[in-house]
């Protein structure tokens, strides 16, 4: 090759058609989609919530994307169905993950609704799961010889807990947990097999 | 008809489309192979001599004898001011390649060190917790911060900026706007590490930095761009050499797909997913790969003096290459939410970049044939040659992985990220240490002072990759299993990669060695501590000659 023009050119071209194929068309496909009926938008607790779960990448380990059941077991193992698109109608950025190191959390907020859980297994996930790896978060607590009115003081097995002292939230363990309390996409979607829906249609 | 038909029918016409754009670029001289295109890179009787800075006289003339031993007779290059003009762009360039190379370096620590430290989390969960900036998730996104964009992008640059002016045959033009643009660009990593430590992220993988900081890494990416077209515009040569194709095409991919990947405001839901992972991919296909790709093309060849084979399979490769890479990001969402077409088209693609890795390998093979040997002499092939083959061996095996039976299995385990090692340590960063091995002698005009070292660095390094990739892989794979079997808790797959995990610090931790002695060697270098070597790295004496004039 001797010429820089068709060099260029050349490689602005396969890059375009990889645009148009993977950026442009998808977006034109799901940029009309509704959210499903269920879905609730994000409350203001649950964003800052949600800017606590990606400044501290939760998603690193955690995917929200339950698999199709003909595909995988996710939904046996409790992670919920399938999702589709209109499912992550409010998220920005999206969360969807790519590691498995624990479990899938879509629709945690079903699975286990209890604050008190949720703050003690962030402050200390051994003292739920004996074997569990994942990273223990002290500094969104306090340890305090005694808790003012409206903390919230974290409920642990007493092994746990510093002798003489309490452990309190701060507002971020709190936020954080509300978003994951709010991770439920269990309403009714149609069809219910998305992957498959171009089958039928055409 | 059934629309996953349908969308693989288009995938292919696409291809054939591609296929054509291909064609239509080479009309001339197809059928006929080029040997002067692909002597470009040699003055002079200099086919069939050895070339590596980085071995000393003794080493230097081992290399030569096993060279004239396995030497045909091959017609030389023509041109007799090659030499004349090789001096000229290598001063040109001196002073930027050295500023992105000593960034490079300083990252590659920072960013080992990260990335051990995230391993050592993995296994010790409570070890380092107590602050923010050292949580598992905070500490992960600074290592591949440090080592894809300070590392990799650093002496990629560096690389290009010293190739390019010789292969164009002109000094670089605006030596000073690639400075400030190197200057842009590691203002904005170093900022992004203290954003992502302060937990401001844009939290997508990858694409993790915050896109106000990106800006800075653009406008310095637009400085060194503005330089290197400046440079290509004024070349003195006029065959454009297989390497150029591949950093030309690379600096520009790359910042569009950097526009493209962090416009604010446009991306959201599902969409977003599918933006940022086909980012992610080409980060790697349509910019590290590239690179290395581009760097492989010239020093393998001229280390042993030898041209590469096939002009007419460098082609095919580069625009192969082009085509089916920069398509073949939704292999990262087999089985999410998303369009399957655009899964079918991705894996189909990923499938057919089986065609530019072989026709990369085939050439390269053909030109080391019953050269293998040589690797014995000199260390910047044997980086060379290790760092091609683990594209060879990364690339099939990503094919492979990227089949919907296979992904069913590997996709969310600890199996990725065995193959992104193999991908970006395997291949890239290898590469990445012979090129630096080769350059700074040139460009430091001093010679390594302990070249046993190099080899410990070369044998630290693939020990620690070899036992990172197979145990990872190995426990990758059995946690993928455990996650598909039903009748075994969730707890079990986490439970049975602790010795795995153990095993990848252990390969992580040679392979963070191997980086502080090459990182100390450089700096003993530039410090010019160390044996007192008279003379730069050379063994011809008519061009050290030249390299004195050059040096003085
Ligand atoms: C190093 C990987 C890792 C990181 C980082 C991580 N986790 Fe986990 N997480 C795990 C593992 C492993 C488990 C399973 C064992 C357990 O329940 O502790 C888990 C379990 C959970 C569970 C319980 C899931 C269930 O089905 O019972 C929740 C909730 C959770 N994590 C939330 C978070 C949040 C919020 C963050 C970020 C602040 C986070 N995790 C960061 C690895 C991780
Ligand atoms: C033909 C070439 C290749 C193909 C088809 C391919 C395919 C794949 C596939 C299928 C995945 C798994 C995605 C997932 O499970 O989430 C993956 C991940 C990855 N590959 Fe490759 N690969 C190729 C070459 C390379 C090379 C050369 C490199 C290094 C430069 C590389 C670096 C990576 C990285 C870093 C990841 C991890 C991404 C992540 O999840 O964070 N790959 N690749
Ligand atoms: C200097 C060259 C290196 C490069 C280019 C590199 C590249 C990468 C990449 C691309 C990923 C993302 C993988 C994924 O998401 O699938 C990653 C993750 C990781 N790397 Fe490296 N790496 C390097 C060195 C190291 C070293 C020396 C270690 C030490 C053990 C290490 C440990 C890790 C860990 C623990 C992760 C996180 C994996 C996870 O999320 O589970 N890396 N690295």
């Amino acid at each position: 090759m001797e010429n820089e023009a068709k060099l260029t050119a050349g490689a602005i071209t396969t890059f375009g058609i990889a645009v148009a194929a993977l950026v442009v068309l998808p977006y034109i496909q799901v940029r009309d989609i509704q959210p499903p009926e269920g879905l609730k938008p994000y409350t203001s607790a649950e964003l800052r919530g949600r800017e606590i779960y990606v400044a501290n990448g939760c998603l690193y380990c955690h995917t929200q994307q339950p698999r199709d059941r003909s595909f995988a077991p996710d939904f046996d193992r409790g992670w919920g169905r399938v999702t589709t698109p209109g499912d992550y109608y409010y998220d920005k950025p999206h969360l969807l993950g790519s590691m498995r190191t624990g479990p899938d959390l879509m629709n945690i907020g079903v699975r286990q609704p209890s604050m008190d859980w949720h703050l003690g297994h962030l402050y200390q996930p051994r003292a739920y799961v004996p074997d569990s790896t994942m990273p223990s978060y002290p500094y969104m607590f306090e340890v305090k010889d005694q808790a003012e009115d409206d903390e919230i003081i974290v409920k642990l097995p007493p092994k746990f807990v510093p002798s003489g002292k309490v452990v309190v939230a701060r507002p971020e363990a709190v936020d954080l947990v509300k978003y994951l309390r709010s991770l439920d996409r269990s309403y009714p979607i149609l069809p219910p097999d998305p992957q498959n829906a171009g089958k039928k249609d055409r | 008809m059934d629309s996953a038909l349908l969308s693989l029918l288009a995938a292919f016409l696409l291809s054939l489309i591609g296929l054509l754009v291909f064609i239509w670029s080479l009309r001339k001289g197809l059928l006929f192979e080029n040997p002067r295109a692909a002597a470009t890179i040699f003055a002079p009787g200099e086919i069939g001599k050895a070339d590596d800075p980085a071995l000393d006289d003794q080493a230097a003339k081992r290399l030569q004898e096993a060279i004239t031993a396995s030497h045909g007779s091959e017609p030389q290059a023509e041109d007799p001011d090659e030499i004349k003009d090789r001096i000229a762009a290598d001063r040109s360039s001196a002073f930027p390649v050295f500023m992105f190379i000593s960034f490079g370096c300083m990252w590659l620590i920072l960013g080992a060190t990260a990335g051990l430290i995230s391993s050592l989390k993995l296994h010790w969960p409570d070890f380092l917790v107590s602050e923010a900036w050292m949580t598992f998730g905070r500490m992960r996104t600074v290592h591949l911060i440090a080592v894809l964009y300070g590392w990799i992008t650093n002496v990629g640059l560096g690389i290009i900026i010293w190739l390019l002016p010789r292969l164009l045959r002109t000094p670089l033009k605006g030596p000073m706007w690639v400075m400030l643009g190197g200057t842009f660009i590691n203002i904005g990593i170093a900022s992004s590490i203290g954003a992502i430590g302060s937990g401001w992220s844009d939290g997508m993988e990858y694409l993790e930095i915050p896109w106000q900081i990106g800006l800075f890494i653009q406008a310095g990416m637009v400085c060194i761009i503005g330089s290197v077209f400046y440079t290509l515009f004024h070349r003195k040569a006029h065959e454009l050499y297989v390497s150029v194709w591949y950093h030309i095409a690379a600096l520009l991919w790359i910042s569009l797909l950097f526009t493209v990947g962090k416009l604010p405001g446009v991306h959201f839901g599902v969409q977003q997913a599918m933006t940022n992972w086909w980012y992610g991919h080409n980060v790697l296909g349509l910019w590290f790969t590239p690179i290395a790709l581009g760097a492989i093309y010239y020093f393998l060849p001229k280390t042993i003096g030898r041209r590469v084979r096939s002009y007419n399979l460098s082609l095919l490769g580069f625009w192969t290459l082009a085509f089916f890479y920069a398509q073949v990001g939704g292999h990262h969402l087999v089985g999410g939410p998303v369009p399957g077409w655009l899964i079918t088209l991705s894996i189909v693609q990923s499938m057919m970049m089986i065609i530019p890795v072989v026709a990369f390998s085939v050439n390269m093979a053909g030109t080391m044939w019953g050269r293998m040997r040589l690797a014995l002499y000199s260390p910047t092939l044997r980086f060379m040659m290790f760092g091609g083959f683990m594209y060879l061996l990364s690339s099939v095996q990503g094919s492979f992985e990227a089949l919907r039976s296979i992904q069913q299995v590997a996709h969310f385990t600890h199996f990725t990220v065995a193959h992104a090692h193999l991908g970006a340590y395997g291949f890239v960063s290898m590469v990445l240490f012979g090129a630096i091995y080769f350059m700074m002698p040139r460009v430091l005009h001093w010679e390594w002072p302990y070249p046993k070292l190099i080899s410990l660095h070369f044998w630290l390094a693939s020990i620690g990759i070899l036992i990172y990739f197979v145990f990872l892989s190995w426990g990758g794979w059995l946690q993928g299993l455990a996650m598909l079997d039903t009748t075994r808790e969730f707890m079990d797959s986490v439970r049975l990669t602790i010795p795995y995990l153990e095993w990848r610090s252990v390969g992580g931790g040679l392979m963070w060695l191997s980086h502080v002695i090459f990182v100390g060697h450089l700096l003993v270098m530039i410090l010019r501590f160390g044996p007192n070597r008279t003379g730069e790295a050379l063994f011809a004496p008519e061009k050290m000659k030249l390299e004195m004039m050059h040096g003085k």
